[in-house]
């Protein structure tokens, strides 16, 4: 009955033997069934199709942000899909267990879905996306060639992968934590966790940390330090800011979480007590400290998308962004706010009536600068000429769904209103309300913004459209009912039910996934679509199909790889626009050689050490975390003696670029 | 002030935005209509705070759909201004809208968390019924087990397992605790909920102003058992509520002594409802400071010795009876078994010599063998108090 204690370690395997095999659970063997078949049809058709060159020296040892950004982005489309693969099977649990019954799930399989379900949702989804996206975009807005350290970006790809890689291996090899996203002692504790789930959790959060931290600095140190000339930190634009904003964050808060989990660690393996019942430790200490990783990250995901939400809305609307001054500073209230909040998480954790107060207070006056930009874009809507392609559509579905997921999250901030609603499905449909509706819309926003320039080709509308209402009637259906359950006083992460009449909210809400589902399945038809029909969806404006305003624009799609043959100059805030309307000519000679970083294996090979020394942790093989650990310091000297690690485009390249684009914009116009 | 604000909120109740919630009032959401007073000011509180907010929500969410509709392409009548971008006047209408509401919201939210404090007694059971000075309040000891509910009346000397009884307009303080994991003790309709945290002793005021059958449950995931870690919760008028202690006594399936504690806290699911005499009056200020089994010293009386300087190296030899779910979690193993081959500990604090902090204790008829009973607490000395408690 109760879960079964720790296996024996052994010398050579450590804990690991073939009982790790989950072989008594059906949906898993079917699901590793269906992943080998797959597996295999797709490796044999990169084998037939002759890839596997291709994939390695230009994809997967590339150093190009561009391309960086796009494996980023389908990283985030794998997981997205395993985790909605585990939102269905929660829903349908939910909608099952009723009047004696158990659902199909053991509390064993069951609590290892919702725990993997949120932390593949936003370490393994949004974070790629969102660093994904900003990697894309970001270098492109300030007229830089890449990011500042291109072989550490793609270094940190390859760890967030890698983490990513073995939290999917625990589905198949073992088990995964069983104690919610943020795996609170002292359950998450080696007395009450003694298998290996927590550790599966702790080493990929870890290991994709490292990537996550290290993509930050270089973002930053990018943004700082690569704007080109005339571009001062005022004439950014917006998204660029917010991504600035959103990668000090990180910087600034992702060391906690690391440390956090160290603790955790250590006392999970060396049998110390930061965080245990007993011996002076304080599971509350580690609450408060995952939480001051945790709030942070909330904006880490949202801001970029609320700098998605103001180009989009300026392009669109075609005017400029209303109150540019007010959003940059409403952007860095948010960013330093968000460290002043942690607290409003455990409301309930007994802290005193003034602690609790402030905390409540500081999270409402975070609604005051977010309010500010929804104005903001409200008022660039306001005397525009609306053009509701699919970025704008997605854009005011975030407005309106936003507001109102804004809204409970200002009344969750109410302590007396948190003690009756905290850990309820209210709670659950409102951080969904604003990850959905507000990460989630605005990424759908800016892959069909971006998409003709990563590709050189739009997306397709109607299948765009289908995806864009079925995913938002979708959202609605299954998350009001969850709101209503959440006033009735059902709580979050329950397996089964007594109370039959709640289960007619329950169907409505697995409806509701299905729907979504549809959304889901619509985009992945879209992507489909467009790719088959690329040709009749070529944009032949020569790169700047939406009239946009900013510097991606000005360069063709796909960009070439050193992205703008001289570097621009900026004079104005929405530079592009700025040169459109001055009538700036694009220079046809002159051109000179062009430095660029060369493409290294390294980054894929230190992680998947990386990855071996995650594993061997998480089993206790000792020797191979010893062989990998040293496998990996070595190879990282080793790297440092590599010296071929730059490269010139000759000058004569890229006037053959720039002059096949010369043609392409006289036959567009 | 305080006392102005639930009558505010109960007017703003019927306020037509929310003419919508009746409808689904059949539904039972117990969160809006419960059968407390706590619960109902809270519930009250989301209601106002919901349409103080709904005085900017709406119109957003109007002008976006008015705007979007206005200024879509097609329209070439409507205004196009491409590059205005800057109004001193509107941004500061955009800044102050929102700011007024948080004020306002701010001031309510202060008042009430105050005033809803769960650690703070009440002063009333209902609006316009103030809690009289003859009035005790009735405690309740919460323990939150692997996965059931503990609950123990001191004053009447009775426990019981996942069935809760209280006496209706009567005060009720919980003191709640964990043995093993955080849960969270929450009956939605009495008075919002508190973790339940092992080491640590929370508290709750509540009391009930409706008569009937309600349910309790953990409000935070702990473990494998969690589903069905629910309770019953009876609100009786006060006759009532004796005779249930009376039934409760007769039925008594034995003691809760320590030992039956340590047995009970072994992890089980959907455990039925059960019944106890409870005569040890210190069992949950054992379970608090993680000292109900034989041989293990009182987490206050660590304390007071770290208080004092910690026991030097002469503590580390003593780990054993201050490790608690160190190595197992709790109910896994015979815990007492383990134990014997040590020195059982000084269940409260020892006397120690004043010169050397560090030294052993100096009484060691102390230091007892296992399954004595525990001694009256001795004087305390300059070195042994005070004996901090966590969280009371």
């Amino acid at each position: 009955m109760i879960p079964h204690p720790a296996p024996e370690t052994g010398p050579i395997l450590g804990k690991l033997s073939l009982e790790a095999l989950p072989l008594h659970e059906p949906i898993l063997v079917a699901t590793f069934i269906g992943v080998v078949l797959g597996g295999i049809a797709v490796l044999g058709l990169i084998t037939k199709f002759r890839l596997w060159g291709t994939l390695w020296t230009e994809w997967f040892t590339t150093v190009d942000h561009k391309r960086i950004g796009i494996m980023y982005m389908i990283l985030g489309l794998i997981m997205f899909l395993r985790g909605f693969a585990d939102a269905i099977m929660m829903r349908l649990q939910q909608a099952m267990a009723f009047g004696g019954s158990e659902g199909y799930l053991t509390p064993h399989h069951y609590d290892q879905v919702f725990t993997a379900h949120g932390v593949i949702m936003i370490f393994f989804v949004a974070m790629p996306f969102i660093t994904g996206l900003m990697n894309y975009v970001v270098p492109l807005q300030i007229g830089a060639r890449d990011v500042s350290f291109p072989f550490l970006n793609n270094f940190s790809f390859w760890m967030t992968t890698a983490g990513a890689v073995l939290t999917m291996i625990s589905l198949f090899i073992g088990e995964y934590a069983q104690t919610g996203w943020l795996a609170y002692p002292p359950l998450s504790g080696i007395a009450y966790s003694p298998n290996v789930g927590v550790d599966y959790y702790i080493w990929g959060l870890q290991i994709a940390g490292v990537g996550t931290t290290l993509s930050g600095i270089n973002l930053v140190v990018t943004i700082l330090k690569l704007r080109a000339p005339g571009m001062g930190l005022m004439k950014m634009p917006v998204f660029t800011w917010t991504s600035l904003c959103a990668n000090i964050l990180i910087v600034a808060s992702f060391p906690i979480l690391t440390a956090t989990l160290v603790l955790l660690s250590l006392d999970r393996y060396v049998g110390t007590n930061f965080f245990t019942n007993d011996l002076g430790g304080s599971p509350m200490m580690y609450v408060n400290l995952i939480w001051i990783w945790g709030h942070p990250e909330v904006y880490i995901l949202v801001l970029p998308l609320f700098g998605v939400f103001s180009e989009v809305t300026s392009t669109f609307s075609g005017k400029r962004l209303f109150g540019y001054t007010s959003m940059v500073y409403a952007t860095i209230c948010i960013t330093i706010l968000s460290y002043l909040v942690w607290l409003h998480h455990f409301f309930t954790m007994g802290s005193g009536a003034s602690v609790n107060s402030f905390f409540g207070i500081t999270t409402m006056v975070i609604s005051i600068p977010t309010g500010a930009k929804l104005f903001n874009w409200l008022f660039t809507m306001y005397r525009g000429r609306i053009r509701f392609e699919l970025p704008m559509m997605w854009t005011v579905a975030f407005m309106l769904t936003f507001v109102i997921g804004g809204m409970t999250g200002v009344l969750l901030a109410v302590p007396p209103a948190d003690f009756v609603l905290h850990n309820s499905l209210f709670l659950i449909a409102h951080f969904h309300n604003v990850i959905i509706g507000g990460v989630l819309f605005g990424l759908f926003a800016a892959i069909n913004y971006w998409w003709p320039k990563a590709f050189g080709y739009k997306l397709d509308v109607f299948w765009g459209k289908i995806s864009f209402w079925c995913w938002v009637v979708g959202f609605w259906v299954a998350f009001t009912p969850l709101y209503i359950l959440g006033l009735m006083g059902v709580t979050r992460r329950m397996r089964v039910f007594d109370d039959p009449s709640l289960q007619i909210w329950f169907v409505i809400a697995g409806i509701g996934a299905l729907i979504v589902a549809a959304g889901i399945g619509a985009m992945l038809v879209q992507f489909a679509v467009s790719i088959w029909r690329r040709k009749e969806l070529r944009d032949t404006t020569g790169g700047d199909p939406w009239e946009g305003r900013t510097l991606e624009w000005a360069t063709s799609s796909p960009p070439p790889d050193y992205n703008f043959a001289f570097t621009p100059v900026i004079h104005d805030l929405d530079a592009w626009y700025d040169m459109k309307t001055r009538g700036a000519q694009r220079p046809v000679d002159g051109y000179r050689d062009i430095h660029m970083p060369s493409n290294t294996g390294t980054g894929m090979i230190l992680s998947g050490f990386c990855l071996v020394m995650g594993f061997a942790l998480v089993w206790h093989i000792w020797w191979l975390v010893a062989l990998s650990f040293a496998a990996t310091i070595v190879g990282a000297i080793y790297h440092t003696f590599n010296y071929k690690r730059d490269f010139d485009i000759p000058a004569a390249t890229v006037a053959a670029v720039e002059e096949a684009r010369t043609r392409q914009l006289a036959a567009g116009a | 002030m305080p006392s102005n604000l639930p009558r505010f909120s109960a007017r703003l109740r019927l306020l037509p935005l929310l003419a919508a919630l009746p409808l689904l009032s059949g539904c039972g959401l117990i969160v809006l209509d419960p059968a407390g007073d706590v619960a109902r000011q809270q519930g009250d509180l989301i209601v106002l705070s919901t349409v103080l907010m709904l005085l900017i929500i709406v119109p957003v969410m109007a002008l976006t759909i008015f705007f979007a509709w206005k200024y879509r392409a097609s329209n070439k009548e409507a205004t196009y201004k491409p590059d205005w971008d800057h109004s001193t006047q509107l941004e500061l209408v955009i800044w102050s809208a929102p700011l007024l509401i948080i004020i306002c919201l701010g001031a309510v939210t202060w008042v009430a968390t105050h005033l809803l404090d769960p650690y703070r007694p009440l002063a009333r059971t209902a609006p316009g019924q103030p809690v009289a000075a003859e009035v005790q309040l009735l405690d309740v000891q919460v323990v939150a087990l692997d996965w059931k509910w503990l609950f123990i009346y001191p004053e009447q000397g009775v426990a019981t397992v996942n069935e809760l009884a209280l006496p209706v307009n009567r005060p009720v303080r919980f003191r709640i605790s964990s043995s093993s994991v955080m849960n969270s003790f929450y009956v939605p309709a009495l008075a919002g909920q508190i973790y339940a945290m092992p080491g640590m002793e929370t508290k709750l005021h509540g009391v009930f102003d409706k008569t009937g059958e309600y349910e309790g449950f953990s409000a935070n995931y702990s473990g494998w058992g969690f589903s069905n870690m629910r309770f019953a919760v009876k609100s009786l008028p006060a006759g009532e509520f004796d005779q249930w202690v009376a039934a409760t006594k007769a039925s008594a399936e034995g003691d809760l002594s320590r030992a039956e504690y340590l047995k009970l806290e072994k992890p089980t699911h959907k455990e039925p409802v059960r019944r106890f005499a409870a005569s040890d009056p210190q069992l949950f200020d054992a379970v608090v400071n993680m000292c109900v089994e034989p041989g293990k010293m009182c987490m206050h009386d660590m304390m007071s010795l770290d208080a004092a300087g910690g026991a030097g190296i002469a503590g580390i030899g003593n780990v054993r009876q201050v490790a608690y779910d160190k190595f197992a979690a709790r109910g896994t193993v015979d815990a007492a078994r383990w134990s014997m081959r040590y020195v059982a500990a000084y269940c409260s604090a020892p006397v120690m010599s004043n010169d050397r902090p560090d030294a052993k204790p100096v009484a060691p008829e102390m230091l007892k063998g296992e399954g004595l009973p525990v001694p009256a607490r001795p004087e305390r000395t300059a070195l042994t108090a005070p004996a901090a408690r966590p969280m009371s």
